[in-house]
């Protein structure tokens, strides 16, 4: 073989590589922009049903006839929405301060501290979660029924219910506080601060990302519950969630006439939560695949 | 590493693979004999045969996790990665042949430390009452005292406080709850009672066994507190004692308050948490396995009409095959079963194709990566209830696509697809729902991980002529496997349990068209736990019932979760990431 055969034939493989190369390239956009399609498709239909006008029901086509915002003006005058809307937002704040504070106490300690009991705590509790959550909700519902924190007074009883065991969800904090070197504590413990200032003064400066990411899924949690809030507002509108309020526009006596407002609220609770969300991404991710490669 | 090894390994997964099989093959033909499409000639026979079923089912299941399990373990071990994984200081453990044999070795002795705790604890109070003081046997009538004599007032006070505050309850309220808790009330509600005073008639009302059930519980949580309570003062005399021997002095209360903030900080901080994960859980679930000992349900509310011990009945109602209709095992084992085939293809459809969606995006030589994972990431934000609940509309007979089906004449009046009224269609779109519910999550950690491979292993693969495949099997997957197995168990046992994606997909439905013959309303996609939902929300609302099958789910997940973790390659070594 001669030398031009040689180069020719190394050419000609680098050329089909990089055929081969395009190929699976665009193989790839092309499912990539199939997987985009179908993952907004749902959504996209959502919006535009919200802006239909000539009728309340399901119908065959996807672009309404008549544009407008009926729906959305229905909503907030003539159904009990803005209430609900109301309720959620304030579960959601009070339980993203409240349950922040909680798992962050947890986690810390479970990270930071050798104690006795430690590891058979953390097995105890592993073991619990084994149980079904909703099993307590049979009691927890006469009981807050007995101290009046059901129905039309939901809001204080679902916040007291999601609160007060989230410190079984430490796991992803403490996954994090446990990459945090130690010899940073120890340091600041040389030099005569007290456990607490070492918490407040060192660690929480630096743990910044996971305090984000614990209120923000603590905060986003409420909006999408549905199992607590219908059993704990048990009926009473007034006590309702979004989720538990709109799902009553899709029962067969109400879908009729209230379909497209269901669609309308959708688009009104996603947004601000979509907005959040995207803004703080970088956290939810950081968290998500943390939690996931620490378990 | 040796090719020698990875043979045992493959083989392994051959064989766990044909074991799958053969427990795939029974649990449907368990299912098809729950539909009662086995024809059987005797109800004996039934008996006998359900038993061979479910026998053979768990065995080839059991079988195909541990064959599957120790394949994948081994083959990880094998594969190029643990040379790497060793590098960065991360090792697997040696492989420990008789893993089962030392947890059971390990509840043994568990056991016995328990009772040779209990006879320490009765040596050490005894021992310190004859040894102690005046001062430190006073107080084992009244706590606290040896605090006060010894100038510690503030751990004085709150002994006496906490002894003054039980004894307090217990005389006006725990000696009634705990003395009726055997018998869970014995006056009835009496309803139309003349009452001669204001001539008229009235309700009287009984015991509450519901109150009864609940004070009772808390009751035997306080008396335990007061025992441990009890204890701790006795060795807190004992210890001042030996402190004051030796000359040194005792902490003063201000000492004491300053220890929360410092050395013990951690006694603080758990402090809200717990109480809230004792009150909200922990006594909760005590008396809910209470409750599927007694016949607890919508008509014996405890108020009304008491409700009493009924033992193991309802144990055994789900656990005897009886066939008849409504029987409560004929739908529990059926149940069951679609409840482990949901989650087996909930979490590793979505986990391989989650891989998959990731490894497309970040593809040497994909543009816009930012915007393909942003795209996927937004459909998270959005509160699922609102995409269930629409998509579930969307799939209706009256739904988007059928309606647009008819009016496009692809389909005629009469003839929509069965999305929810077909148990196999409806079973099999709430998986592919799934998968579209459950990519971005399983897209986002696998990028994450993706990333942390290094790169060098795939250049090195790639000069030794790996193809695509090739790398992907022996590199990427086993990988993720390895950082992943807990996540996987997780997500396996959170599956089990997905209320949302059933119940808003499809109420549990389609029901058995024959009138409903499986009990507590149950339909073709109900798991275990929409199940109990619906049984507690039923006109009947056993909640015996729902607490039962809440102690089956417990049981099914523990087992899995024991299998797993002795079984799949662990990095759950917390100071590793130190």
């Amino acid at each position: 073989m001669s030398k031009q055969d040689i180069t020719y034939g190394t050419q000609k493989r680098h050329m089909g590589m990089r055929a081969a190369k395009t190929l699976s390239n665009t193989a790839v956009y092309i499912i990539l922009a199939v997987i985009s399609v179908i993952w907004l498709i749902p959504f996209v239909f959502i919006v535009l049903e919200s802006f239909r006008c000539e009728c309340h029901y399901q119908v065959g086509y996807i672009i309404p006839q008549k544009w407008g915002f009926t729906n959305y003006i229905e909503l907030f005058q003539k159904t009990d929405f803005p209430k609900w809307y109301l309720n959620t937002f304030i579960i959601a704040l009070f339980t993203a301060v409240i349950q922040t504070f909680i798992v962050l106490c947890m986690s810390y300690t479970l990270s930071r501290f050798r104690f006795k009991m430690r590891k058979a705590l953390m097995q105890f509790m592993l073991i619990l979660g084994f149980f079904p959550g909703m099993l307590t909700m049979i009691i927890l519902y006469r009981v807050l029924k007995d101290i009046g924190l059901t129905q039309e007074h939901a809001v204080p009883g679902l916040i007291l219910v999601y609160v007060a065991s989230s410190g079984m969800g430490y796991y992803v904090s403490k996954g994090f506080f446990d990459t945090i070197p130690k010899s940073l504590d120890e340091a600041a413990r040389i030099d005569g601060a007290t456990r607490a200032q070492v918490l407040f003064r060192i660690i929480l400066p630096l743990a910044k990302p996971i305090v984000i990411y614990t209120i923000l899924t603590a905060f986003m949690a409420p909006w999408g519950d549905f199992v607590f809030a219908k059993y704990i507002s048990f009926g009473a509108s007034a006590g309702m969630n979004v989720a538990v309020g709109l799902n009553s526009f899709l029962s067969l006596d109400q879908i009729m006439n209230k379909y497209t407002l269901f669609c309308a609220g959708g688009v009104v609770v996603a947004i601000p939560v979509v907005i959040l969300f995207l803004c703080l991404q970088r956290y939810y991710v950081e968290g998500v695949t943390g939690g996931a490669v620490k378990g | 590493m040796s090719k020698k090894k990875l043979t045992p390994a493959i083989i392994k997964l051959v064989l766990g693979c044909i074991a799958l099989a053969v427990a795939v093959i029974f649990a449907v033909m368990l299912g098809r004999f729950l539909n009662g499409e086995i024809p059987v000639k005797s109800p004996y026979r039934s008996g006998s045969l359900l038993f061979r079923y479910v026998f053979w089912l768990a065995l080839s299941g059991i079988a195909a996790l541990l064959l599957l399990g120790l394949g994948l373990r081994e083959m990880i071990k094998s594969s190029k990665f643990n040379g790497m994984a060793k590098a960065n200081g991360i090792e697997l453990k040696e492989e420990k042949s008789h893993r089962l044999q030392d947890f059971f070795k390990k509840i043994g002795h568990g056991f016995v430390n328990f009772f040779k705790a209990i006879g320490r604890e009765a040596k050490d109070i005894v021992m310190t009452f004859i040894h102690g003081d005046w001062k430190t046997k006073i107080s084992y009538l009244v706590m606290g005292f040896g605090c006060f004599a010894r100038g510690q007032i503030l751990r004085g006070i709150l002994f006496l406080l906490f002894e003054i505050v039980f004894i307090g309850y217990m005389v006006i309220q725990g000696g009634y709850w705990l003395s009726m808790l055997p018998s869970l009330g014995i006056n009835e509600q009496l309803t139309n009672q003349y009452d001669p005073v204001t001539d008229s008639y009235i309700k009287v009302p009984g015991d509450n066994s519901f109150k009864i059930l609940l004070y009772g519980v808390l009751t035997i949580f306080f008396i335990i507190a007061f025992l441990y309570t009890w204890r701790v003062n006795i060795k807190q005399n004992r210890i001042a004692e030996e402190i004051l021997k030796s000359g040194k002095k005792l902490r003063s209360g201000k000492q004491d308050l300053h220890s929360l903030v410092d050395d013990q900080f951690h006694k603080t901080l758990l402090a809200l948490p717990m109480t809230g994960i004792v009150i909200f859980t922990v006594m909760p679930i005590v008396f809910m396995i209470l409750v599927a000992f007694t016949g607890y349900d919508g008509a014996h509310n405890g108020m009304n009409k008491l409700f009493h011990w009924e033992g193991l009945t309802h144990f055994n109602e789900i656990l005897n095959w009886s066939s008849g209709t409504k029987s409560y095992s004929a739908t529990f084992g059926e149940i069951l079963v679609w409840t482990l085939i949901w989650a087996v293809f909930a979490t590793f459809s979505n986990y391989f194709l989650g891989i998959l969606v990731a490894m497309g995006i970040n593809k040497k030589g994909i543009k816009l990566k930012k915007l393909w994972r942003t795209v996927l990431v937004m459909t998270i934000a959005i509160p699922q209830f609102i995409s269930l609940m629409f998509v579930s509309k969307m799939f209706a007979k009256d739904g988007l696509i059928n309606l647009f089906l008819l009016n496009h004449n692809i389909i005629q009046l009469g003839g929509e697809l069965p999305f929810w009224e077909d148990p196999v269609w409806a079973r099999v779109t709430v998986i592919i729902i799934n998968i579209w519910i459950g990519i971005p999550y399983l897209m986002l950690i696998a990028t994450g991980i993706l990333m942390n491979i290094p790169a060098d292993l795939y250049e090195s693969a790639k000069i030794d002529g790996a193809s695509g495949w090739k790398q992907f099997s022996k590199i990427t997957l086993p990988y993720m496997l390895f950082i992943t197995g807990p996540y996987l168990l997780t997500s396996f046992i959170g599956n089990m349990n997905n209320f949302n994606v059933i119940f808003l997909l499809t109420g549990g439905g389609p029901t058995n068209a024959a009138g409903s013959s499986a009990a507590g309303n149950a339909g073709y996609t109900d798991l275990l736990i929409t199940w109990l939902y619906k049984i507690t929300m039923g006109e009947e609302a056993k909640y015996y019932m729902a607490s039962v099958i809440g102690i089956m789910v417990f049981v099914v997940v523990g087992v899995i979760a024991l299998i797993v973790y002795n079984v799949l390659p662990s990095v759950k070594n917390e100071e590793d990431f130190q």
